[in-house]
């Protein structure tokens, strides 16, 4: 069970994101002028029916954020009773913290009007919060605690720039511990990395009110470089340089993946997902130029780079899986099966 | 083996969920809202010597600066304003239109706030005492551009059965933002600092927006749909004064009126 509640809280992250991303899309940061009070009204006995206009936004996602706060409270109290690695506790324990802090620099952002700098925080910290929530997620997951070890036997084994079938069935059974592409887990830590400074342009770009400095895609005002500078033209057009290099660095290791690890599911999936992403997002950061910031489309823009950045981080993590201790005497029983072999139990035992 | 971080956790986590239910507990605004918010307290003096003493104007010699600002052009037409985010805006205003060039059948030209930018030197003068008042009727804020002195109370009044929000986004002086959520609520704000002008605006209703002139003296004016106004009770001399409109910008003109005299300048802006 706390695999799949994991997995809830870091779905609710996201919608927490896009709720957020929906208060800057529409204007309505300021629209509701106390916190954590909002008009007076204590937050969960604040009147539906009062939810209009920039409220709408701004109260739904002050709830939407204190029931995801409560849910890493939640998270934060399963894991340090029912977690035996001391590392995933202690990501549990970083979350509640980043949630915590998440919570104070949104009252901040509305009590001070809203200062640049504090709003660009608060867009920032979300995505790590939302990271948070995805690698607790990952690390509990099934998958991840049985090393992504294949049951059947029958995976091919493929390390850089070859290919052979596992025909030996006394052969030891492969999985992500024995995966070791140095070249892999650096792109996937470049890219990650990449992908949210790549974000932290954006939330500058959006909270400095540059988001149509250069109103025009995807050329700048008519020429490839803009024809002329001012500090908001330079940093929307730094964030469409920046969606340039993070295609290339996203083709690159989803390339690298797919040629060199395709049997590999639980790298190939995340890498074909990056695709998919990113090329929606370029897709959506076009459509938000073009259509003046239509509020929905801005906000999708603003959740789906989110999900690149986890995306790319769970392929990171994979990549790095052999670098991580296991469950606690934890054994973990394969079975080698198939045409090449009769039934027979190959036992591992692994160590905390 | 729990160790320290363990029982360190433990506390945070008490300590987080104290702080869940702590930061809730507030009660229902009931009546009226009457604070003061921030730069309600008497103007301080503009710099550390002592002010100069008010010199009242000698109403004998006084003169007037009257005038006229048109338009040249084709103005932008007033669109309908979606009222859909609040059920009752649509309802109590469903036909309200936006603002922004209000020009008349003559090419005169509203909304333009015209003004003593230069010349009084440094005489004083005393701040009314009778509000400004800033009306949100029907979703609207009533009138769009308004002027006030120094020292002089702003009072912003909610007429909607509905909430509104009061920003004012001043640059010079300090900004603010309260709330008022229910109707006949009314506060009262003065400001401190010149400043010309002061957007307003409601983040509740996005398209609620009014333009707020501070000054040091009451020599200003908002031209009406007829675009005409009148700068009376002037000391005899020379002044810079200024027009300004949100949209089509500043222009100013030089005028020097002697004892009792009324003299005409006229604004002309462009699309």
């Amino acid at each position: 069970m706390l695999p799949v509640f994991a997995a809830l809280v870091a779905a609710s992250t996201a919608l927490l994101i896009f709720a957020g991303g929906l208060v800057t899309s529409t204007g309505s940061g300021l629209s509701v002028p106390d916190w954590p009070n909002t008009y007076g009204w204590f937050m969960w006995t604040f009147p539906l029916s009062k939810m209009v206009g920039g409220i709408f936004y701004e109260h739904l996602h002050r709830l939407v954020a204190s029931t995801v706060g409560f849910l890493i409270v939640v998270l934060a109290i399963w894991l340090a009773r029912a977690e035996p690695r001391a590392w995933v506790r202690r990501l549990g324990y970083l979350a509640l913290a980043a949630v915590v802090t998440q919570g104070v620099l949104g009252g901040i952002t509305v009590l001070w009007y809203l200062p640049d700098a504090i709003s660009i925080a608060h867009a920032s910290l979300a995505q790590i919060v939302f990271c948070l929530t995805t690698t607790i997620a990952l690390v509990t997951s099934r998958g991840w605690v049985s090393g992504y070890a294949d049951p059947q036997g029958s995976r091919r084994v493929q390390g850089p720039r070859r290919t052979q079938r596992n025909s030996d069935p006394g052969s030891p059974i492969l999985d992500s511990r024995s995966l070791r592409d140095a070249t892999l887990e650096r792109i996937a830590i470049i890219t990650t990395a990449a992908i949210y400074v790549q974000i932290v342009i954006g939330a500058t770009m959006r909270h400095t009110g540059a988001g149509l400095a250069i109103p025009d895609f995807p050329l700048s005002f008519g020429h490839l470089i803009p024809t002329h500078w001012d500090p908001k033209i330079a940093i929307h057009f730094a964030h469409r340089v920046g969606a340039a290099a993070i295609t290339v660095l996203i083709t690159a290791t989803s390339g690298h993946v797919l040629y060199h690890h395709r049997q590999r599911r639980e790298l190939v999936r995340p890498a074909v997902l990056l695709l998919i992403l990113v090329a929606t997002q370029v897709t959506l950061g076009a459509l938000t130029v073009l259509s003046q910031k239509q509020f929905i489309i801005n906000s999708l823009h603003v959740v789906n780079g989110a999900l690149v950045l986890v995306t790319s981080l769970v392929l990171t993590l994979r990549a790095h899986r052999g670098h991580f201790a296991d469950a606690a005497a934890r054994t973990v029983q394969v079975r080698a099966t198939g045409e090449r072999a009769a039934s027979r139990t190959t036992v591992r035992e692994v160590r905390a | 083996m729990r160790g320290p971080f363990d029982h360190l956790f433990r506390a945070v986590v008490c300590a987080s969920a104290i702080a869940v239910v702590a930061c809730g507990g507030g009660s229902n605004q009931t009546q009226q809202n009457t604070a003061q918010p921030q730069g309600a307290a008497a103007p301080p003096p503009s710099s550390g010597a002592a002010a100069p003493a008010a010199a009242p104007v000698d109403a004998a010699t006084a003169a007037t600066v009257t005038g006229k600002v048109t338009f040249m052009g084709t103005p932008a037409a007033a669109q309908p304003v979606k009222l859909g985010s609040d059920p009752y805006c649509e309802k109590a205003n469903p036909g309200l239109k936006t603002e922004t060039e209000v020009v008349g059948s003559d090419g005169s030209l509203g909304n333009v706030f015209v003004y003593v930018k230069d010349g009084l030197g440094n005489r004083t003068f005393p701040a009314p005492s009778d509000p400004v008042v800033l009306d949100q009727k029907g979703c609207h804020y009533t009138p769009h551009v308004l002027g006030i002195q120094i020292g002089q109370p702003l009072q912003i009044v909610n007429s909607d059965d509905t909430l509104h929000n009061v920003h004012g986004l001043a640059k010079t002086n300090k900004e603010f933002n309260q709330g008022q959520p229910i109707q006949g609520m009314k506060m009262t704000h003065t400001f401190s600092t010149k400043e010309v002008m002061i957007p307003f605006k409601c983040d509740v209703h996005g398209w609620m927006n009014a333009w707020i002139g501070v000054l040091d003296h009451p020599y200003y004016a908002v031209t009406s749909t007829d675009g005409t106004f009148s700068l009376k009770g002037l000391p005899p001399g020379t002044y810079t004064i200024e027009a300004w409109h949100e949209k089509l910008g500043t222009q100013t003109q030089t005028v020097t009126v002697g004892e009792k005299e009324t003299k005409n300048v006229a604004f002309t802006f462009k699309a």
